[in-house]
């Protein structure tokens, strides 16, 4: 395979700047460039308002930068379509809808719905949620909620998956619970996914590639590549190697060690 | 209180035979004390009856169903008591002795005399001022609906018809009464008019408020879904907005309440605004009271059909549905 067709999303140079109530600039992303593969699955982590959420953003198209381009399979990503799926961290299902509803929304919106009737059933099934089509929202768990989300955005067998921190409000078995489903659904499908999150540990254990950022001005700082053979294990002599390697680079990048443990957000 | 919130009291047997005893001892005063004002008390005595029957019944019944009958029993059981009370002592004031003067203070058997007795007129009435009150209303509820999306979609319908709605929506619509008169071809297409625009801005401004407080992330998520504009609006920004049209709904419902009996008791010709009117222009208090009563219980009935319409539309927020 070349290269051309390996990469999904091609991001050059981007840069994005928010300017507060006085006008004064911050430079959230400097300078950005990154390659996402096809079909790989790449975490982004460092700490609090570092430009993750942004850059997660940027490449759905819900948001512009102000230098630089980001494209997909050559085109440029001008706004938000079906084809990159995005999760929010407060998953934003909609509450006056239903668990099968919410996942039935994008086919409905494309029209495609009555004719992919079972194609909910099937989504439904993958995340887990079966027994759950007729419960709403406030009715059941934020895993629960999270996995609809997941569900929800992967209908539209979207080209890729963007991840702002599905697992961050989760308690600690949910979240290894949701990790399982999030690399099962990975493997099934082969869909290439982008992945926030604060953890080291979930980026190890679900990630081809880990990108360390670092804050003010935010830009990707380090690549570590995640290539442990077989069954990922965290107790693992490799797992335990790479979980050093990435908090060494982590300190480098002068990011605080409780903060990225995720064990106390600054916000 | 009980670990039951719902209810009061609703273990209580003791007040239930006590809510009993006190609508037969109204049952008791009513049949055994003489009369001092002319007054045949045989319809009150039989809706006594009925009543006291009808709750007995119930209290059986209640063995036998499910859906909280009992506890509803027993958590009204204080209110009838109190009500077995006042009967009792209204009827002994008025038709027992005429402490209570007529034609202004009539006794609960005359009342009900008058109720059996109008009940032609009093259902041709009521059946006027409903149909006036749905067409109004639910006029007033399409256009609220309709001018309330486009002032919260649209930045050009906002400029235009916010200003609009804030300006007359603060005069109270009774004060068009003259106007709507003048310019109407008939006293209902007036009285149409005027609930309209009492329920129109409540509406309107309610549901622009919903519209424009719809949180972002919904839009974007549904954007990343797949939906157009057109889709954002009907799919996403208007199921948002429901808990508010049905705010706004009941604000419109007591104003449409108010705007039609007044509009009925100055400019029609039919209608429990018109009768009450006409009846205090005969000076025949009894009718009068009979046409408040009839109202209390039409206008109950209406809110609990509007709840009932609420809480379908609204049971994503109840849990209602497993
Ligand atoms: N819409 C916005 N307007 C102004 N500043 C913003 C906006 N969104 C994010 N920021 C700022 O940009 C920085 C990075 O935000 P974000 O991308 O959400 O960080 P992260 O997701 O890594 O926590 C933060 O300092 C935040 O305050
Ligand atoms: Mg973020």
């Amino acid at each position: 395979m070349t290269n051309m067709s390996n990469t999904l999303i091609e991001i050059r140079n981007v840069s994005r700047i928010y300017y507060d109530t006085n006008g004064k600039p911050t430079e959230v992303l400097q300078n950005t460039s990154l390659d996402i593969r096809r079909g790989e699955f790449i975490s982004f982590i460092g700490a609090s308002g570092c430009g993750k959420t942004t850059l997660l953003r940027l490449i759905a198209g819900l948001d512009q930068p102000q230098g630089g381009t980001l494209s997909i399979e050559g085109q440029r990503i001008t706004e938000p379509t079906f084809e990159r799926g995005y999760v929010f961290q407060q998953a934003a299902l909609f509450p006056w809808k239903t668990v099968e509803e919410n996942i039935a929304f994008g086919l409905k919106a494309r029209k495609l719905y009555k004719a992919n009737k079972s194609r909910v059933q099937e989504y439904i099934n993958l995340v887990g949620l079966t027994g759950f089509e007729r419960a709403y929202p406030h009715e059941i768990s934020g895993g629960m909620v999270q996995r609809a989300a997941i569900a929800r955005a992967l209908i539209n067998e979207p080209k890729v998956l963007l991840l702002d921190e599905p697992l961050g409000a989760l308690d600690a078995f949910t979240r290894v619970d949701l990790q399982d489903t999030l690399r099962r659904i990975w493997q099934q499908t082969g869909i290439t996914i982008a992945l926030v999150t604060h953890d080291v540990d979930e980026a190890i254990y679900l990630s081809d590639r880990i990108a360390i950022m670092t804050a003010r001005p935010g830009r990707i700082s380090e690549i570590i590549d995640v290539n442990i053979t077989g069954e990922r294990d965290r107790n693992d002599d490799q797992f335990i190697l790479i979980r050093k390697k990435a908090l060494e680079k982590l300190h480098l990048a002068g990011e605080v060690f409780r903060d990225i443990r995720g064990l106390g957000e600054a916000i | 209180m009980s670990k039951n919130n719902q209810y009061w009291k609703p273990q209580s047997v003791a007040w239930f035979f006590a809510a009993l005893g006190s609508l037969f001892t109204a049952l008791v005063v009513g049949r055994y004390v003489p009369n001092v004002q002319p007054v045949n008390s045989d319809y009150y005595l039989a809706t006594l009856g009925i009543v006291i029957f009808g709750l007995l019944a119930l209290w059986v019944l209640s063995v036998f169903v499910k859906w909280n009958l009992r506890e509803r029993l027993y958590h009204s059981s204080q209110l009838i008591f109190a009500i077995g009370i006042l009967l009792t002592v209204w009827d002994l004031l008025s038709t027992k002795s005429g402490t209570l003067q007529l034609p202004f203070f009539p006794g609960p058997p005359q009342i009900i005399e008058v109720i059996v007795n109008e009940r032609g007129t009093l259902l041709v009435s009521s059946l006027y001022s409903l149909r006036l009150f749905f067409v109004g209303l639910i006029s007033g509820i399409a256009l609220g609906i309709v001018t309330g999306v486009l002032i919260g979609w649209s930045r050009q319908w906002n400029y235009w018809l916010f200003p609009i709605i804030k300006l007359t929506g603060v005069i109270p619509s009774v004060a068009w009464i003259p106007i709507a008169i003048v310019i109407f071809p008939t006293s209902f297409v007036a009285g149409v008019f005027l609930i309209t625009i009492a329920s129109w801005f409540s509406i309107a401004f309610m549901v622009a408020q919903g519209i424009l407080a719809t949180p972002k992330a919904y839009y974007e998520v549904a954007r990343t879904l797949g939906a157009s504009n057109r889709y954002l609006l009907f799919h996403v920004a208007i199921p948002n907005t429901v808990p508010n049209i049905f705010t706004g709904i009941a604000t419109a419902t007591g104003l449409s309440f108010l705007t039609l009996v007044v509009s009925e008791m100055v400019g029609a010709k039919a209608g429990l605004g018109w009768y009450i009117n006409w009846a205090r222009a005969w000076a025949a208090y009894d009718k009068v009271y009979a046409s408040i009563v009839i109202m209390g219980i039409a206008f109950s009935v209406i809110l609990a059909v509007i709840t009932l319409f609420k809480n379908y539309f609204l049971r994503w927020q109840r849990g209602i549905v497993k």
